[in-house]
């Protein structure tokens, strides 16, 4: 077998998923940890204004980076409509109900919105997205196993603690059919018979009750699983070390960069407004 | 090359016991046993006798720090050493698929164990494929998702993480239980051509003899230490030897175990019904998805069928088995018929003799829109999965719950009790019970509100063959009286036991095929 002869530590012998990582686009064969860096980059410093400028810099840095990912308007759309709506929602809120300054634009009954509101809504609105969209960018680009590596073999997390988690993540995708089936379940013994809303509640929390008694049962299974192939006694190696590149430090860059940019724009044109 | 890695693991048991902790009883007491290296071992017995106990503890996960007041006498080695010494030396496969999978990717999963043990990086992957070749499963890319893998496949996959870590001794824990046959066979093959290529000791607890006993050297018969009605039976080791001899020698005293011994179908109380019934329920060009459930509001888009053009009718006294491959919907169909999902496309309608069983007559014909006090008086419905069905603390209650929904009198539940050997067990937690316990109860609560028409989904799943029997004997009692009984199996000897017709889901023939049970007569 080619294994004997060829004892090698190059880097495809080393990761097999080597010629599946190329056929990726950038940030997917990006170091998980670097794009984890980057986002917080972003997020922290966004976090201290509600100036529209320095947020939409972001979105629009953000919007621009979506191919890199290999996602466009439409495939971002899909992921993060709820968040999207959510941005919208809240930027509408705050327009209407933020103390009306400046020129009025409109007055309807009880709503009116001044030009100083409408900008602190949009400003709402457009930092959503702005503090979102990284997480999203990165979990639609990211294998939750190498977000484990890194985190265990770089960050120095425990490796208990990663692997456990990243294992338990994969029952919570079975729960959602657990829960169908034990309504059902219960259904065909006869519960939520007398159907008023006090008893229609004791039904869902007695129908809580046995989805979580079947989870424990799954986790505690799963735990004996991990545990018979030597999980958590000893150290261990890692099949697939991970490492952070250059290309990873251009993307921690380009954070600081895009980061930097907003804040200075919005420091210099005199749109930065500290939250407190 | 991995013949000359791999160093078949030694056995060794000398008055070995194991009680767990909060339990009267040892699990398994004065065992003694010798396993040579590269010896392959059925291991057989009653349920109770401690098997899947024995296994963990060669695997080293009995003794975990939420069990320290257990209890453990003699000794239990591999290679001469505690098997939580023995890090590695010792793999092992389970009976539930969905925890036998650990990580998102076929790769990742296999060289877990290998990582576990400090192999270094650039020998893992060597042993992954290995691994994955001698499973049969070399063909799936590394990165290939393991969410999207069937049963069997999952367990193949469970068996190569284990022998990539290259263990000297597999254990098996009725790994085939939850599959079905052609699924039994796929893990089967795989496990024989592993341990063919490594040489490793093999160890399988499992019911189904006839599948194993042509393929182990020996058959070791643990005995359940429980006293039955005569007193303190053995424990420990009551037979071993080669598998025709032990079987020739012990078939009887086996079967009366429980054990599922070739050649043996265990003997139902009752016959066979015959002839045609009275309709109850009636489908027609029905099309069935789990997805049904889950529409609500802006679904107006039907979800894709699992399964469709289904016509069947079941009538009184009558049984019917929905036979076919995992995934061809057959659980599906039931849970559809049994009212508790919604038809995607089709009808299912009860009959005037079906509405008109039990009190309040529904306003609808379709079970699906009856309320759930209306359907248990007339559909009862016993999960694959007993716990499931568990509502209440103790067995009398769940015995209770049924009736007392229905401001009913409790004068079946003590018939049921002593019906189905639970009269002993009245106080105790349905969680806590053994497997076979677990389905009787289960079956006893439905019937607790005199269902018309039953249906099983997949009822002597991983029973042994008493509870087979009291299982099989309870439901021609029922066809007796006139009850429809429809199971979802895949076992043949129940079909045959229950006089039942066959509707074969997920055939090609299925899409045009409808079925009328009792119409042609048995």
């Amino acid at each position: 077998m080619s294994a004997v002869s060829a004892p090698t530590t190059t880097a495809a012998a080393v990761d097999p998923y080597a010629s599946a990582r190329a056929a990726q686009p950038l940030l997917g064969r990006v170091n998980p940890l670097a794009k984890l860096g980057a986002l917080v980059v972003i997020t922290v410093a966004l976090v201290w204004s509600i100036d529209w400028l320095s947020a939409g810099i972001a979105v629009l840095g953000e919007l621009l980076v979506l191919p890199l990912a290999g996602l466009n308007l439409r495939t971002l759309w899909l992921r993060a409509w709820p968040l999207v709506c959510g941005a919208l929602l809240g930027g509408w809120s705050t327009a209407v109900l933020a103390p009306d300054k400046g020129p009025l634009i409109f007055s309807v009954g009880i709503w009116t919105m001044g030009e100083h509101s409408l900008l602190l809504g949009v400003g709402f609105a457009l930092r959503g997205l702005a503090i979102a969209l990284p997480a999203v960018i990165m979990m639609a680009c990211t294998e939750p196993t190498e977000l484990a590596d890194a985190l265990a073999q770089l960050a120095r997390l425990p490796h208990r603690f990663v692997l456990g988690t990243l294992a338990a993540l994969r029952l919570v995708g079975l729960m959602v059919e657990e829960w169908q089936t034990i309504g059902m379940a219960r259904r065909a013994r006869g519960v939520g018979s007398s159907g008023g809303f006090l008893a229609g509640i004791g039904a869902k929390l007695g129908q809580s009750f046995g989805l979580l008694v079947q989870s424990i049962r799954r986790a505690s299974r799963l735990a004996v699983t991990m545990e018979a192939r030597g999980f958590g006694a000893g150290p261990r190696s890692w099949a697939r070390p991970s490492r952070m590149v250059r290309a990873d430090a251009w993307v921690l860059l380009g954070a600081v960069l895009l980061a930097g940019l907003a804040v200075g724009t919005s420091l210099l044109t005199g749109a930065w407004h500290v939250v407190y | 090359m991995t013949s000359t890695e791999v160093r078949p693991a030694r056995v060794t048991a000398r008055g070995w016991g194991w009680r767990h902790g909060g339990r009267g009883r040892a699990a398994v007491a004065g065992l003694d046993l010798d396993i040579e290296p590269g010896e392959k071992v059925l291991l057989l017995g009653p349920s109770g006798a401690g098997k899947s106990t024995l296994l963990h503890a060669l695997a080293g996960v009995l003794g975990s720090s939420e069990d320290d007041d257990a209890d453990e006498t003699g000794a239990l080695l591999v290679d001469g050493r505690s098997p939580r010494e023995a890090r590695g030396r010792a793999g092992l496969v389970q009976q539930d698929p969905e925890t036998q999978v650990i990580l998102g990717r076929v790769g990742d999963d296999v060289a877990f164990g290998a990582e576990n043990l400090a192999v270094a990086p650039a020998e893992i992957w060597g042993r992954v494929r290995q691994a994955l070749d001698d499973v049969g499963l070399g063909s799936l890319p590394l990165d290939h998702p393991t969410h999207a893998l069937s049963g069997g496949q999952k367990q193949r996959l469970a068996l190569a993480g284990v022998l990539a870590m290259r263990p000297g001794l597999v254990l098996l824990d009725e790994p085939t239980a939850n599959l079905d046959p052609a699924g039994v066979l796929e893990v089967r093959d795989a496990v024989i051509r592993a341990v063919a290529a490594t040489g490793a000791t093999l160890l399988v607890v499992e019911h189904r003899v006839e599948v194993w006993k042509d393929v182990v050297d020996r058959v070791v018969v643990l005995g359940s230490g429980r006293q039955g009605s005569t007193g303190a039976g053995p424990s420990g080791v009551v037979a071993s030897g080669p598998p025709s001899a032990v079987l020739d020698a012990r078939g009887d005293s086996l079967a009366a175990q429980g054990v599922w011994v070739p050649g043996r179908v265990p003997a139902l109380k009752g016959t066979a019904p015959r002839g045609a019934g009275e309709t109850l329920l009636d489908a027609r060009h029905l099309a069935v998805s789990r997805a049904a459930a889950m529409r609500r509001g802006f679904g107006s888009k039907a979800p894709a069928p699992v399964l469709s053009d289904v016509s069947l009718t079941l009538e009184s006294g009558r049984a019917l088995s929905v036979t076919g491959p995992n995934g061809a919907g057959k659980s599906t169909l039931a849970l559809t018929l049994a009212g508790l999902l919604a038809p995607v496309r089709g009808a299912v309608v009860g009959s005037q003799a079906l509405l008109a069983a039990g009190g309040s007559v529904p306003r609808h014909p379709e079970p699906h829109r009856w309320r759930a006090k209306e359907l248990i008086t007339r559909i009862g419905t016993v999960f694959q999965e007993p716990e499931h069905q568990f509502v209440t603390g103790t067995v009398l209650d769940e015995l209770r719950f049924g009736p007392r929904q229905l401001g009913r009198g409790e004068d079946r539940v003590d018939e049921l009790l002593q019906r189905l050997r639970l009269e002993n067990l009245v106080d105790a937690n349905p969680y806590t019970l053994s497997g076979g316990e677990k389905r009787r109860l289960s079956v006893a609560t439905v019937l607790a509100a005199h269902p018309r028409l039953l249906i099983l989904d997949e009822p002597t799943f991983g029973q042994d063959a008493n509870t087979w029997a009291e299982l099989g004997s309870l439901l021609l009692e029922l066809l007796a009286d006139g009850v429809a009984v429809l199971s979802v199996t895949h076992d043949a000897d129940f079909t045959r036991a229950l006089g039942a017709s066959e509707f074969a889901a997920g055939s090609p023939a299925t899409a045009e095929r409808s079925v009328t049970v009792g119409k042609e007569g048995a």
